[in-house]
């Protein structure tokens, strides 16, 4: 969605600094009893592609898959809302790492963009130092640490490091944390970069809940922040000058039963100055012109020598089951090499034996 | 008894004239090929075929020929109908011929006979490589990655433990002179599943996305609330006429789903296009030189008992599997098609039963040892024919060859080519390829025993009590068929009795692939280095504090301090100058 401004407001225009939107959505739980998370990085994955972010800029991660999974009553669908009202998995998803792909190595190397070359551009997260990122994490965690899959976990020191490294080889111009396990506030405590801005779900010695269970599924459907949040952002919309002072207000402690918190010292700007388009949303600010450009003439393509591609040979399907000649095989030629070190030690250690009861005058009867 | 089936289209007579404009226009901007570009067609069908069992079989198949050569190294930059993030796949991996294909079900060959294309239950993936590829394990590897990143699927979980190498199946199924096995890898993950994230990026790289043509069934909630699911993509040189003097590049995308009569179908025998998809279909694709649906009414051939809607006056007959076919067609492309709403009903009778069928399990008991049992069945009642089976054993199942058995009718079946490549510790899987001749209406069974290693605690999947999965074996057999097959392919043959060439008339190849296999591994109780810790730190804390304080510690005497009144006393007699109490 396009914000078009006049030019007279330049100085409105460019005041937020950022030129493109990420988002890394994490959900770090398995088994079917954990589906709230799943559809709560799911509703945040609908709001920002909503409000305009492409899959190509959103990296999510699930760790199990609650839509096709055996045990779901409607396959293909993940709810936040009881009697099924918002189906938030969609039509229209792209998952980048899935199952046991999702571990707290490959998300430090996502974060920090350290990944082995061949992986594809869908699964890394490209952001310059005019990126603005959303960074969104759910799962069970405890006082300082989140639990991935049940198997391993992430401490708040780990995680502000990388955001340090982030900021070191700038691969964010303004960053946005939030998380909602229980203890949240504990995973922010120890950032120590510049523009982060952070928001949990519960303090610290406070447990996250969840929101309602659906009967017909069996689970419960959402956690109450989170529900709270995606209640919030679907009012949003791309043109909205909603502000991060009423992000914050989101879910107070009648409706969260815990205490939601935040963290903004780290952040220049004012957080009242702050849209949430500025995070959630992907806004593309144009500049309309009147000015004519010359494009250049088109390419011309190469003649293609087509007198030495005609094959004379006629081609031929292969058999699919050749019998005979799968019989008349010859076994492959495996190259020889010379016998490893074990077969090596024991024949001199026979020879040695040998010689040495025997003596060495025998030798010239074996040989 | 009376089944009926329903083809639901929307009455469209008062916007046929608007449409035959939209589609001129479409015409006219599609510009005439350019001699030096590359040209490509694309056709679209859908069959559909009542089961046995009261469920429906729906098969899509979208196929894009293109007439360009990769071969030679040659550069392509001009992508019309051919999506470009295969395209550029195929041109920097020199991938000759490329399978693929994502399956969430079984496919139960006793009950819904043989499928068009069969396919594995996960994720299967095999490649042959252009000879000019010097690196094939390096070039394996980064394609499964790129791969995975396009179709969003854990594809880069594979690598040398569950890829193997086979020495007899899977010859390339295009065109081509060269079958030196050593360009061939074969790969399959059995625990990948198959959901919309799959689904999504696969109906992206069709010309007409899900916008127009037969794409527009293809809604996720129906199809994945289906007993079988199947996606495939499939790329390979076929000849572009008879006389084969030159390749084309085929990509067929092909969907099966078979839909459940209790599930999808309420339990009435009443199928119809919007029962099954949810959606009904408007027009064809415009870019689509084919677009057709074609029914199966083998079993209506007195045609008494049908009550076709919109009935069909092409009918098109078919051998496909060894077995002739009836259908009845519908031309998307054709205006006339498009007509007011009928429906339509059909009777089902028994259906050829199929010849070779295969099932697999494990045998024994405890966690140490086990036993592979494979079992062929062959149903035909006089001829036997000859099956290849290919196992692809993960390392941690240690296999004990020496106790192979292939029995039938009770006595041992040599047989005539055996293929066995051991597997190396975290390197390599076991490759077990057997060529048998099945004796006619028998079953054959393959024996073998296996011991179960212990993996390293850090190698356990974070949920081990799950069980670890053995991939699918696959069986791939000429089968005799009672009805001679078309041995030449030419363009206007339907598009699902044209996958696999054939070159003799009185038999057809098929492929049968097994049940996965679920064992469990001995798991260790991973709690047991938290326990460990706690007990250890108690014990030290407890027996070598209390013992260090006690020699360490040193005693002084001290004064309980004095009760209030004689403190204030003390204070009194110091200001006297008397000694304190």
């Amino acid at each position: 969605m396009l914000a078009i401004l006049l030019t007279d407001s330049a100085g409105q225009f460019f005041s937020s600094g950022h030129t493109n939107n990420w988002a890394v959505l994490v959900c770090t739980s398995r088994f079917w009893f954990n589906y709230r998370h799943v559809a709560n990085t799911l509703s945040v994955y609908r709001s920002v592609k909503r409000l305009g972010i492409p899959d190509s800029h959103i990296v999510l991660m699930l760790a199990d898959d609650m839509a096709c999974n055996h045990r779901n009553p409607k396959p293909a669908t993940v709810f936040s809302h009881k009697n099924m009202e918002l189906n938030v998995y969609g039509d229209d998803v792209e998952v980048d790492y899935r199952g046991y792909e999702v571990t707290v190595e490959n998300f430090l190397r996502v974060l920090t963009g350290r990944l082995p070359p061949s992986t594809p551009r869908s699964k890394r997260l490209l952001s310059d130092d005019r990126s603005n990122i959303l960074i969104y994490l759910t799962g069970h965690g405890g006082n300082g640490f989140l639990k991935f899959q049940d198997s391993e976990e992430i401490s708040n020191v780990e995680l502000a490091d990388a955001f340090e490294q982030m900021w070191q080889k700038r691969r964010y111009n303004e960053l946005l944390f939030i998380i909602d396990t229980c203890q949240g506030a504990s995973m922010y405590e120890r950032f120590y970069s510049p523009n982060l801005m952070a928001l949990a779900s519960s303090q610290v010695g406070e447990d996250s809940l969840s929101h309602q269970p659906d009967l017909a599924i069996g689970v419960h459907l959402m956690d109450r922040y989170t529900f709270y949040l995606l209640e919030f952002l679907e009012d949003i919309h791309p043109a909205s000058k909603t502000n991060m002072n009423d992000l914050f207000k989101v879910c107070p402690k009648s409706q969260c039963v815990s205490t939601p918190g935040h963290r903004t010292d780290l952040f220049l700007r004012d957080p009242g100055s702050v849209l949430i388009t500025d995070f959630f949303g992907s806004v593309r600010k144009i500049e309309i012109t009147m000015e004519t450009i010359n494009l250049t003439d088109p390419i011309k393509q190469m003649e293609e020598n087509s007198g030495n591609d005609v094959q004379t040979e006629n081609n031929t399907y292969v058999d699919q089951l050749p019998v005979s000649e799968i019989i008349h095989q010859k076994p492959k030629q495996r190259d020889w090499h010379p016998p490893d070190g074990f077969i090596l030690g024991l024949w001199t250690l026979i020879l040695l034996v040998f010689f040495k009861t025997y003596g060495v005058k025998h030798l010239k009867h074996v040989f | 008894m009376w089944i009926g089936f329903s083809l639901l289209m929307p009455d469209c007579f008062s916007l046929s004239f608007l449409k035959d404009l939209h589609w001129c226009g479409v015409c006219m901007s599609v510009a005439p090929p350019h001699p030096h570009t590359n040209t490509d067609s694309f056709q679209e069908e859908l069959v559909v075929r009542p089961l046995h069992s009261g469920d429906i079989y729906a098969s899509f198949q979208f196929r894009t020929v293109w007439e360009a050569d990769f071969s030679r190294g040659n550069k392509v930059s001009h992508y019309q109908l051919f999506p470009k993030s295969l395209g550029q796949v195929i041109s920097k991996f020199s991938v000759r011929e490329l399978h693929i294909s994502f399956t969430q079900g079984y496919w139960r060959t006793m009950q819904w006979g043989q499928p068009f294309l069969p396919s594995p239950p996960g994720a299967e993936l095999w490649v042959w490589f252009q000879d000019s590829v010097t690196d094939v394990d390096g070039t394996w590897k980064e394609l499964t990655n790129v791969l995975s990143g396009i179709f969003c699927a854990s594809l880069n979980f594979i690598d040398s433990t569950n890829t193997v190498q086979p020495s007899a199946a899977f010859k390339p199924l295009g065109v081509g002179n060269v079958t030196d096995h050593r360009f061939l890898r074969y790969a399959t993950l059995p625990r990948e599943i198959v959901c919309t994230e799959n689904l999504t990026p696969w109906k992206k790289l069709l010309p007409c996305g899900s916008k127009a043509g037969l794409a527009v069934l293809l809604k996720s909630e129906k199809l994945f609330h289906s007993s079988f699911h199947s996606q495939a993509v499939h790329i390979r040189p076929i000849c572009q006429d008879q006389r084969c003097k030159s390749t084309s590049l085929e990509l067929r995308q092909t969907l099966n789903a078979v839909f459940d009569l209790h599930t999808s179908g309420q339990a009435k025998r009443e199928w119809s296009l919007f029962k099954m998809f949810s959606r009904t279909l408007t027009e064809a694709c415009p870019l689509a030189s084919s677009s057709k649906i074609y029914i199966d009414i083998t079993d209506n051939s007195q045609g008494e008992q049908f009550e076709l809607s919109p009935a069909s006056s092409l009918l098109s007959q078919a051998v496909v599997l060894g077995d002739r076919r009836t259908f009845s067609v519908y031309d998307l492309t054709d205006q006339a098609t498009f007509g007011s709403t009928r429906s339509l009903n059909l009777l089902i009778r028994d259906m050829l039963r199929p010849l070779l069928h295969a099932e697999r399990y494990v045998a024994g008991y405890g966690l140490q040892t086990g036993e592979i049992h494979t079992v062929m069945y062959n149903h035909h009642p006089y001829r036997s024919f000859p099956v290849l089976l290919l196992d692809s054993v993960p390392w941690y199942l240690r296999l004990y060859i020496h106790t192979l058995t292939v029995t039938s009718k009770g006595k041992e079946n040599k047989p005539s080519y055996i293929h066995y490549q051991p597997s190396k510790d975290r390197l390599r899987p076991h490759l077990l390829e057997m060529l048998v001749q099945l004796p006619p209406n028998s079953a054959t069974e393959v024996t073998v025993e296996f011991e179960r290693a212990l993996l390293k605690w850090t190698e356990y999947t974070p949920d081990p009590n799950h069980g670890f999965y053995v991939g699918s074996s696959v069986i791939s057999s000429l089968v005799p068929s009672t009805v001679a097959t078309n041995t030449s392919i030419t363009q206007e043959q339907p598009l699902f009795s044209s996958f696999f060439p054939c070159k003799e008339e009185l038999s057809y190849f098929v492929r049968v692939y097994t049940e996965p296999l679920l064992v469990n591994l001995p798991t260790p109780d991973f709690s047991m280095p938290y326990n460990v810790i706690c007990l250890t730190c108690t014990v030290v804390a407890v027996g070598y504090g209390s013992l260090y304080n006690l020699l360490t510690r040193s005693f002084q005497i001290e004064e309980p301090s004095p009760g209030l009144a004689k403190r204030i006393a003390n204070v009194i007699r110091r200001m006297r100058g008397v000694p304190p109490l």
